[in-house]
């Protein structure tokens, strides 16, 4: 008996109760469907994840000042000695994993153009902050390092100063506005970014350079932050290390807890997408039980038939078939129901996917790994299920399955 | 005259739990090349028991079984169906056969478990088979579409179809009325004249008297075992009954 008679002989079974046949198929079916639709949207929000987090520049490493314990008291952040921009000297000049490094000064000021006000956070970095925080310009450009090294008083802002401050669809480059009365000339506009992790509006912000921020809103020479980039995702850890051992020196501190913290985007989006990891196999779980269901339900429509066709078992050993050949046969039956299930409910989960990413806007990936885990699962599932009825059938006496009423 | 069956002291007890049935009681028989046996007994006598052992679809508890001078009773089922398969053909009272499905399909069941018939070889046989018995006009008939006759016929092919050594028959005319019941005997007949060894149990004994030789058991043992006289052809007692032009074949 060779594999297409096989074939041949469970279809021709099959057909012969299409109905049931195709309610025992849909638990498959609604199984195989569910984890690919599950497995589909739940890589389509942790690729989103992390996409929206390179955006915001992988790579980026953020070094924040210390808290200072006194007395047992936790004073919080930036009670220790402030960062200097000789600390930024130091990390840029011994850092070998670095693409750039910049201080940055932060201010929340009040802006002026015309007769509208608006209150934004006003940053002052180097001009290769641009390229640490993956930030693209709109329109005009951003400013040059001779800039910083002048002070001088230009700055780019984002969308949502530009709309309140000149309207939506105006373009203020090259016009000018007061930043807490200091007139600032803007040389351009930043590309919309969106909302960022927390919520917060990411477009709200003005850009200036860092020595201009740092004489004429703060009048100080602290640094607030260091931001940095790595050369690749890859060596961001290692350059957190070389980062931590300069400011370590500079600190002239044994250990870095206490005089600064170090944040990179890696670690976030390893904690996001060790989150989104969570949820999908939780879903993919239970989606996963509605598959052993869909088998249990192959198991128990293949006692059914086994016990109905108890005659035919009998009159098929009666001329020569053995243990091994019946056993085969309703295998066979099983697993061509597992797997025609398998093939429909494939396709109607990358269906389903595919309709809820348009309907819902939801991201969706569809990955062949999910499809060859869903498939491959309900194979085993109807082997696994069919094995013990069809071992019932093959063990039947040929004389009483004859005889069977 | 080779012997095709041979047993020996053939014991058979069925164990029910409480109670246990003696259906074979020390059966010695011998079945030889060319016989046209017919195995008459009230039900209960053993008549089945010994058919079905002999049939190698069940095992005597104790005795020797020789088919074609293999020792059966022994085998494994796995031998044992591949007995039945190469050496026995079956024919049924009820005539078991496959529903939905064409006469040449249920003819070439047997075969589908011979791996040395390859699938032309197969479709070729059956064929044959079937026109042996009549049926070479109904080949892709679905049994649900064929009389009680024809099934029986369709049966009958698919136990020559493998050209067996000998063709055991339960009952094969206990569901069929008379004139066909002569139309079936016609049929093994003509196939006894050809040279095959045939069986034929049944409590009949105006079908028995169609065989050549007549075995009767009783109580799980032989009482009788005798040549028929003349046995009666089949053909000619159905050319003397009247013509049935009303009922459709």
């Amino acid at each position: 008996m060779n594999t297409y008679n096989l074939l041949k002989i469970s279809l021709k079974a099959l057909r012969k109760n299409t109905f049931r046949t195709f309610l025992t198929m849909l638990g498959i079916i609604i199984g195989v469907a569910s984890v690919i639709a599950m497995l589909s949207i739940g890589q389509g929000s942790k690729d989103s994840i992390e996409s929206s987090i390179s955006e915001l520049g992988s790579n980026l490493i953020m070094v924040f000042p210390g808290a200072q314990r006194m007395g047992g008291v936790n004073l919080g952040s930036g009670t220790s000695r402030p960062l200097e921009i000789g600390d930024v000297e130091a990390i840029e000049e011994n850092c070998t994993l670095l693409e750039g490094v910049t201080p940055v000064a932060m201010a929340q000021a009040q802006l002026i153009a015309g007769s509208s006000n608006w209150s934004s956070s006003v940053y002052g970095a180097y001009a290769n902050y641009f390229d640490i925080r993956a930030l693209d310009i709109k329109s005009g450009s951003r400013f040059s390092q001779s800039d910083v090294n002048r002070a001088a008083k230009v700055c780019l802002i984002g969308t949502t100063v530009v709309e309140e401050l000149f309207g939506e669809y105006a373009d203020p480059v090259g016009q000018s506005i007061r930043i807490n009365k200091v007139p600032f000339k803007i040389v351009g506009v930043l590309e919309e970014k969106g909302a960022g992790m927390r919520g917060e509006d990411q477009d709200d912000v003005v850009i200036a350079p860092f020595s201009t921020v740092q004489r004429r809103l703060l009048g100080s020479t602290t640094v607030q932050q260091i931001f940095a980039s790595a050369k690749s995702e890859d060596v961001s850890e290692a350059a957190t290390e070389e980062i931590e051992a300069v400011l370590m020196k500079q600190l002239r501190v044994s250990s870095a807890d206490e005089a600064f913290n170090i944040r990179t985007m890696s670690e976030l989006s390893n904690m996001l997408s060790s989150t989104s990891d969570t949820m999908v196999t939780l879903l993919a779980g239970v989606a996963g039980i509605s598959l052993i269901v869909g088998g249990i339900g192959i198991m128990n429509i293949m006692f059914v038939t086994v016990t109905e066709r108890t005659r035919e078992i009998g009159l098929r050993m009666a001329v020569g078939a053995k243990s091994k050949n019946i056993l085969l046969q309703f295998l066979t039956e099983a697993v061509v129901i597992s797997i025609t299930g398998g093939i429909i409910g494939a396709l109607l989960g990358i269906g389903v996917s595919v309709g809820f990413g348009n309907l819902m806007g939801w991201p969706v990936t569809i990955t062949p790994f999910s499809i060859i885990l869903a498939f491959g699962f309900s194979t085993l599932i109807g082997m696994f299920f069919g094995w013990y009825p069809a071992r019932k059938a093959a063990n039947m006496i040929p004389i009483t399955a004859l005889r069977y009423e | 005259m080779n012997t095709v069956i041979r047993a020996s002291n053939i014991i058979k007890t069925f164990d029910l739990g409480e109670v246990k049935v003696r259906a074979l009681r020390g059966v010695d028989l011998e079945i030889n090349e060319g016989d046209f046996v017919a195995i008459l007994g009230h039900s209960g006598s053993g008549k089945s028991t010994f058919m079905n052992i002999i049939g190698c679809l069940d095992v005597p508890s104790s005795g020797e079984v020789y088919i074609d001078d293999n020792n059966v009773a022994n085998y494994s089922r796995d031998k044992l169906a591949t007995i039945r398969n190469k050496k026995i053909g079956f024919v049924f009272q009820s005539y078991n056969l496959l529903s939905r499905t064409t006469a040449l399909e249920n003819v070439e069941l047997p075969l589908l478990y011979n791996p040395e018939v390859s699938a032309v070889e197969r479709a070729d046989l059956s064929k044959k088979a079937l026109e042996r018995v009549g049926l070479g006009d109904r080949l892709s008939h679905l049994t649900n579409q064929l009389s009680g006759g024809q099934q029986q016929r369709v049966a009958i092919a698919r136990a020559l179809v493998n050209e067996p050594l000998v063709i055991l028959a339960d009952e094969p005319t206990g569901n069929l009325d008379t004139r066909t019941s002569y139309e079936i005997m016609g049929i093994f007949q003509e196939l006894n004249e050809a040279g095959k060894t045939i069986v034929i149990v049944t409590h009949e004994t105006d079908i028995a008297k169609m065989c050549k030789r007549n075995i009767v058991f009783k109580d799980g043992k032989v009482i009788k075992d005798f040549m028929v006289d003349k046995p009666i052809n089949a053909k000619e007692e159905l050319a003397k009954m009247p013509k049935q032009e009303d009922v459709l074949v």
